[in-house]
């Protein structure tokens, strides 16, 4: 009788194939091994080899000192790699990402997802894709690295056919043209002691400048507040802006990336920070691009002294955009929002206490400290203050970001600065806030948009990203199309959120809603979901059975 | 007024107000603790108390005043003037509506008798859910030990915080995202595929039966659970046996808090339990057959016996037993000589040590300290006059530089190694020195992978870096140590630089890792048979002592001096007087004060003449010296060195009574077997590693007739002549008391409360002695002794015709010689074969894949077993662990003993290695196959 005994010819578990551990060991080279590094360096694996093989993520998990499971459950988390496990195939070596976000299900991108995969063939694997953030050119597919903005299956078919798969370059103000112009002269400044950081905070606080990332919380009592924190204090700037409908940030930074710099330098430097990180979606290929370029050519040439900035890549994450999921994605783990308190201004990034914004919110504060702090809060109509930049897509005539006065009513946005609806639709109702800020519908079109003023309507305006419905909408299907969203991208903590969302899909998926126990379950999701999205992601489907109960009775 | 320090207002009483009433509350303490105080329940699923809270299940929200949302009672602190409110109607909608959506996923099967969700959901009660279910995944039934099933999974985390921040396994993890997400093992694959060690901390902290023992063990019907210790290593974890008592088994084990483990158990302690209730116990004395040869070459085959024995009474056997023994000694009593063990309990090691002492009349007995670390009790008596730690194995938590050299306690102290664990992630630098490069080196600081049999090399370097670099804790050597200008003389000759090519490890490594032990605040150094079992493993340990003393790191939290011991009783055992020089407590039997004392305390004439020791005992009896032996639970025709020479000496005794409970390699060579009880059929007292005394207590029945060893002692000593009228093992307790100074202080009673209490406890009510040595040492002049070392190469170095170098040691699942764990399901299913660890490029050396069979012979012997690829294996060597009859790695080892502590050199001799060679035969008790399998 042959043993019976199973010989197991290793130690436990997976064993490292010392080939693939010299693939990662050349790709590597001499960067660090450091935890916070996890998602970088599976970046570059993911880049290299167009996915992360099992053979690949044991040898780096062995390389970086880490347990297998530290970097699968990683990998996993984030949309952009793709683990391929012994036996499994590869993916092919293009991806075409077709947007099915608000705006783009609109412009008709669900045929473009069911036709594609037949005409692009085998070579190329079609996935859908959560928000683009080019929803002014809807419906946006991404070929590779390469947004094609009011695709058509034909201009896909040739980008593909043609190999178009980067991102094309856009004309910016670079650092030459923006030194030119004065650009750094105010941080040079604050560095040499010709204003002080209480007198910037000041400045800051009075402008009423607050936190455009859909928060608003007021920026100069946050630099104060981080600044009276033990040292060292480190910056989290947030540019993984990934509520559907939103693209500002992407606006400006494919504009002038150095007024963004700028601002950025100078909040770090009255906060009292030692080191920045910037967190950029990994869909922003081409402002990758940019700030990569640009922040070499800052440190090449910098006007003063410059504290170390460290650019740091999303992988496909909507939650990343919650300040705390980004600190934890920062520190290469999986992008899951942590509890508060503690609030990051305290115990933020690697323990620290962190000045964390959006990436706008710091835009604005040259042209804040240059005009005055009147200037901006003497911006604003209908009783506000201050200026929004507006994300408008959906059914009008001119969308893109429009710089509005904060306050200013739907339909006066939509008429003075979209040249109204479409021909041949009617106004019906509206997105104030993105995905997560509910709908309205066209007899609210009166409200002053800006914080504050839309929860009494069970809606807010967060990163004032507009999505315009017609005549020709449902807003049922699009509270279906944004709860799909929240269920593709709760991060799984908690079960409100992440039962929460799939069992309310399933809700609404049926042709008649259970209004009372979407509701009841709602109230839920909203009172002890962990975080943003959790508590925000029941807003469509009430607001609908609010505003539009016809649609779902 | 006094100021009120950051540390008082931290701990300042805090009064808020629950459910509109006031109450007191404490900063430390959550909303959910302090409520729970108060008498008011909250819902909670992924808190868990021991466990980080994480806040994720939602199922305790509550509402605080002034806050948007509602707010965790398991994370949330108590402020002062807080309104809370845990019961309200949007309170308990979201807590139920938690339960309910949770609920809908929940398979119809259950998996457990005590699921925490259905309990909740009762209590709340939630009525049939209202949502669809979630599609199901499948089963994992992929480990031997534990069932995954992840269709009851609530995603709570507690088994991954349990595999991670308290084991600190890293096996569990938590994959993909929302709905998708999943508990996986390594990369999502099958349990029994990855690189689980099947601690069971996850299965003891799923509230919901996803993870639970396997085989639906969870189901069984438990009517009596009992306190007790772990019968494995000498951690010493308490744990609870879960038993049904009409079918007399138990059924399964949980970790309990005690204070070496705090509910953690390793594999062996939560699943290794089923040895004890093996068909293959002995349950009837066994008399050898008249005329049935003695031979070292026998062939074992415990269940099919009746060739080599035949069944006998009680009193026919210890007549016989007794007669065999009574005839030699009225010959010659020095050829008289027996062997205890470290598994038994204190009781009965005392008992043993007595019987021999006053019974045989000769000091010779010595059981198997003598091959673990015995040149480390050696080199501690002299150098600071204790034999036991210092410091205990979670003193680590308090240690900024962790050393831990010559040792693998992921596999050999499991549960030891997650305190370790522990601290390095709370930023302890670990530095590990080990020929084999083990688990616990992704958490080093440091590794040293130095070569095997330079110990001395390297630990003379980092003892020369301190000196030269001025980082000698002067005011320490100066008021409480003795003879540092001589180390200091001899660490002249041993600079890094010189020492480097010899073991291997970069001069600037070993002078950065002698400069952190040096200068933290505390450094604690931990040592295992790396260290101990070499011919220098004595002047390895005299290095060791000296580092501490040289730089002050003991007498202190945090520091020390901690050798691992093996055995769960070999500190007791020890400390019991089971050495042939020493009386309990160590008192030694060549000082004539003690002997007098012990003459006067048991009424008995004692030999001056300090006894063999184990290997000189088998020589002895190979010699035709020793003629008679009663060896009580050892099994030396497995684990002594060159073990055929062994056997071949223990063939020769004219008369040998061996106690066990299993026919033991040794009981072949038997003319009495003694059938006794197994750890959990019994009570009585054990020490760990951290002079810890704890009480096991009974749990099942014996099997058949098998009896207490305490009994059987009892009714030898009679039979010898001895007038022993014990009738329990407290008695011999209050009576070991009486001679050993260390435990004067420890009663029955309290250990019956406590089942934990730490020596030196020398009056009743003391606390115990975690931390010894803080202002002296307990030596003559109360000061410590420095004793230099100089290299002493290993006894048998590689040479043409025999290149490699042998490492002997354990595995994970199996315990020394096998004969328990062996007879486990579940560790057997795990560790079926005898493997040879080797480097993958020496595998591939020999043209064979990893699996393949390999034979490994020395100038002793000849073994094959099959190859396991590791690359913790250091080029030229090949690590086999010794529990495998069939293929036994002392066969091969070299009997050669370190002239002061006598103990031999395990972990190093010469070996080739051969491809191919015979399949390992079958011992007839596993092998990977079921217990039905194997018996029907």
């Amino acid at each position: 009788m042959k043993g019976k005994g199973k010989v197991r010819s290793t130690p436990k578990g997976r064993v490292v194939d010392p080939q693939a551990l010299e693939q990662v060991r050349a790709l590597l080279g001499a960067e660090p091994r450091r935890r916070d590094l996890l998602i970088e360096h599976l970046h570059r694996i993911n880049d290299r080899y167009g996915h992360l093989s099992a053979a690949h993520l044991a040898a780096l998990a062995q390389e970086m000192q880490l347990a297998l499971t530290e970097v699968y459950e990683v990998a996993t988390f984030y949309h952009h790699f793709d683990v391929v496990k012994e036996g499994d195939t590869p993916p092919p070596a293009l991806t075409v990402r077709v947007c099915d976000s608000i705006a783009c299900e609109l412009a008709g991108s669900e045929a473009l997802l069911a036709r594609l995969p037949a005409i692009l063939g085998k070579q190329v694997r079609v996935l859908h894709a959560p928000c683009v953030g080019r929803c002014e050119v809807a419906p946006c597919v991404v070929v590779g690295q390469n947004p094609i903005g009011n695709a058509t299956v034909e201009a896909v078919r040739k980008a593909v056919a043609s190999k178009e798969t980067s991102c094309a370059k856009t004309r910016y103000i670079d650092f030459a043209a923006y030194r030119k112009a004065g650009g750094y002269r105010l941080l040079a400044d604050c560095l040499a002691g010709k204003h002080t950081r209480e007198g910037m905070t000041k400045i800051i606080e009075d402008s009423g400048l607050r936190g455009l990332g859909g928060a608003g919380f007021p920026v100069g009592r946050k630099w104060k507040s981080v600044a009276a924190e033990p040292e060292p204090r480190l910056m989290a700037v947030n540019i993984d802006e990934g509520e559907p409908g939103t693209f500002k940030d992407r606006w400006y930074l494919e504009r002038d990336p150095h007024r963004f710099l700028e601002g950025m330098l100078v909040a770090a430097w009255a906060a009292g920070v030692s080191e920045v990180y910037i967190y950029l979606r990994d869909e922003y290929a081409g402002c990758r691009a940019i700030l990569e370029k640009e922040l070499a050519r800052l440190k090449k040439n910098p006007p003063c002294a410059l504290p170390p900035i460290q650019l740091r890549r999303g992988a496909g994450a909507y939650i990343c955009g919650e300040e705390s999921a980004m600190i934890e994605s920062i520190e290469g783990k999986r992008g899951m929002p942590r509890l508060r308190p503690p609030y990051v201004a305290q115990v933020g990034l690697f323990g620290r206490p962190t000045l964390e914004h959006n990436m706008e919110t710091v835009y604005w504060v040259r042209e804040i400290v240059e005009k005055g702090a009147p200037w901006f809060a003497g911006q604003g109509r209908n009783g506000r203050s201050g200026l929004r930049s507006f994300s408008v897509s959906g059914r009008v005539k001119q969308p893109g970001v429009h710089l509005a006065p904060a306050g200013i009513t739907i339909v006066e946005l939509i008429d003075e600065y979209c040249g109204g609806m479409l021909d041949g639709h009617a106004f019906y109702g509206y997105l104030p806030g993105g995905a997560s800020g509910g709908i309205l519908p066209a007899s609210k079109g009166d409200i002053p948009l800006d914080f504050d003023t839309l929860q009494p309507h069970g809606c807010f305006i967060g990163s004032a990203a507009i999505v315009i419905f017609s005549d020709r909408d449902k807003a049922a299907k699009a509270a279906v199309n944004l709860m799909k969203f929240f269920h593709d991208e709760s991060c799984g903590q908690c079960t409100p959120c992440r039962v929460g969302t799939a069992k309310a899909l399933k809700l609404m998926e049926a042709r008649k809603w259970d209004q009372p126990l979407l509701g009841e379950l709602s109230q839920a999701m909203m009172d002890a979901s962990i975080c943003g999205l959790g508590q925000a992601a029941p807003n469509p489907a009430l607001t609908v059975m609010k505003y539009f109960p016809q649609e779902v009775g | 007024m006094e100021r009120v320090t950051t540390q008082q207002l931290a701990m300042m009483p805090i009064e808020f107000t629950l459910n509109g009433k006031s109450v007191i509350g404490r900063p430390d303490e959550t909303i959910i603790e302090c409520a729970k105080k108060n008498g008011v329940e909250i819902p909670h699923l992924c808190y868990k108390p021991g466990l980080r809270a994480d806040g994720n299940c939602r199922a305790c929200v509550v509402e605080i005043k002034g806050e948007r949302a509602l707010a965790p009672s398991c994370c949330r602190y108590p402020k002062a003037g807080m309104e809370v409110t845990t019961n309200n109607s949007r309170a308990v909608l979201s807590q139920k509506m938690v339960l309910e959506l949770l609920l809908s996923d929940m398979p119809e099967t259950a998996y457990t008798r005590d699921n925490e969700l259905d309990a909740w959901a009762k209590k709340l009660s939630v009525g049939k859910p209202r949502f669809e279910s979630r599609k199901q995944p499948k089963a994992d039934l992929s480990h031997p030990a534990i069932a995954v099933n992840l269709d009851a999974c609530i995603q709570c985390t507690r088994c991954l915080r349990a595999c991670r921040e308290e084991q600190v396994n890293d096996v569990i993890g938590y994959a993909f995202r929302g709905e998708h997400s999943k508990i996986v093992f390594d990369f999502d694959d099958p349990m029994g595929a990855s690189t689980c060690v099947a601690c069971g901390e996850c299965v003891q902290a799923c509230p919901t039966g996803a993870l639970m023992p396997a085989r639906e063990a969870g189901l069984e019907k438990i009517d009596k659970t009992v306190d007790s210790v772990c019968p494995f290593c000498g951690v010493g974890c308490l744990l609870t046996y879960h038993v049904n008592t009409q079918q007399n088994v138990i059924k399964f084990v949980n970790g309990k808090d005690g204070p070496s483990n705090h509910n953690r158990l390793c594999v062996k302690g939560r699943y290794g339990f089923d040895y004890a209730a093996h068909p293959q116990r002995l349950t009837q004395p066994l008399i050898r057959r008249p005329g049935f040869p003695k031979t070292a070459h026998f062939k074992t085959d415990p269940a099919n016996w009746s060739e080599v024995f035949r069944e006998a009474s009680w009193e026919e056997a210890l007549e016989l037993a007794a007669s065999g023994l009574k005839k030699i000694r009225e010959q010659d009593r020095y050829a008289l000589a027996g062997f205890g063990s470290a598994k038994g309990s204190n009781e009965e090691a005392y008992l043993f040590q007595k019987l021999v002492r006053t019974g045989f009349g000769t000091n010779n007995v010595d059981h198997c300290t003598r091959l673990c670390h015995a040149s480390s009790v050696v080199a501690l008596l002299e150098g600071i006059g204790s034999g036991a730690v210092s410091n205990q194995v979670n003193d680590v938590e308090n240690a900024e530089v962790i050393f831990l050299i010559g040792a693998n306690p992921t596999s050999n102290h499991p549960v030891a190694a997650t305190w370790m664990k522990n601290a390095a992630k709370r930023g302890a630098k670990l530095i590990y020195a080990d020929p084999r490069r083990g688990d616990l080196s992704r958490h080093a600081w440091r590794m040293l992978q130095f070569n095997p049999d330079t110990d001395v090399a390297l630990l003379n370097a980092m003892i020369h870096t301190i000196i030269e670099e001025n980082l000698v804790n002067e005011s320490f050597v100066k008021d409480r140590t003795s003879g540092f200008e001589a180390l200091k003389q001899n660490a002249k000759n041993y600079s890094p630089e010189k020492m480097a090519p010899i073991c291997g490890i970069p001069a600037e490594t070993i002078r950065e890792c002698a400069r952190a032990f040096a200068t933290s605040k505390g450094s604690m150094i931990l040592w295992g048979m790396g260290i101990s079992q070499h011919v220098h493993g004595t002047d390895n340990a005299r290095c060791l002592i000296a580092l501490c003393l040289m730089t002050g790191q003991v007498g202190k939290p945090g520091s020390g001096l901690h050798p691992l011991r093996g055995q769960n009783n070999v500190q007791g055992a020890s400390d019991s007087g089971l050495i042939p020089m020493m009386y309990p407590d160590y008192q030694r039997v060549a000082m004539p004060e003690a002997k007098a004392r012990f003459e006067k305390f048991w009424g008995a004439e004692l030999d001056p003449k300090p006894g063999l020791t184990v290997v000189e005992i088998v020589n002895a009896a190979y010699d035709g010296k020793i003629r008679g032996m009663y060896i009580m639970g050892e099994n030396p025709a497995m684990s002594d060195p060159d073990v055929e020479h062994a056997r071949a000496g223990m063939a020769k005794l004219e008369h040998l009574v061996v106690q066990d409970i299993f026919l033991t390699e040794t009981c072949y060579l038997a003319d009495v077997v003694l059938p006794a009880t197994a750890w959990p059929e019994k009570t009585g007292t054990v020490t760990n590693t951290d002079r810890m005394v704890q009480l096991g207590r009974k749990a099942v029945e014996p099997p058949g007739d098998a009896r207490e060893d305490f009994w059987i002692l009892v009714e030898l000593g009679r039979r010898l002549g001895l007038d022993w009228k014990y009738q329990h093992p407290k008695e011999v307790f209050n009576e070991m008391r009486g001679c050993m100074d260390s435990i004067r202080g420890i009663t029955w009673e309290r250990l019956e409360r406590d089942s934990s209490v730490t020596y030196p406890c020398e009056n009743e009510g003391d606390a115990g002695t975690p931390v010894v040595f803080t202002e002296v040492f307990p030596t003559p002049t109360g000061r410590a002794k420095f004793v230099p070392a100089d290299l002493i190469p290993a006894d048998e170095r590689p040479d043409d015709e025999y290149p490699m170098v042998l490492i002997t040691g354990r595995q994970l699942e199996h315990w020394h010689t096998g004969a328990m764990t062996r007879r486990s399901g579940v560790l057997d299913a795990i560790e079926p074969e005898p493997v040879a660890s080797l480097h993958p490029l020496e595998i591939e050396k020999l043209g064979i894949k990893a699996g393949d069979l390999v034979t490994v012979e020395s100038r002793r012997g000849k073994i094959a077993l099959y190859a396991r690829a590791d690359a913790g294996t250091p080029r030229g060597a090949v690590f086999i662990p010794f529990a495998f009859y069939e293929a036994a790695a002392n066969l091969l080892t070299n009997p050669v003993l370190d002239p002061f502590g006598k103990i031999p050199e395990f972990k190093y001799c010469a070996v080739r290695l051969t491809k191919g060679g015979a399949r390992p035969g079958d011992p007839g008790y596993g092998k990977g196959r079921s217990l039905t399998q194997l018996y029907g």
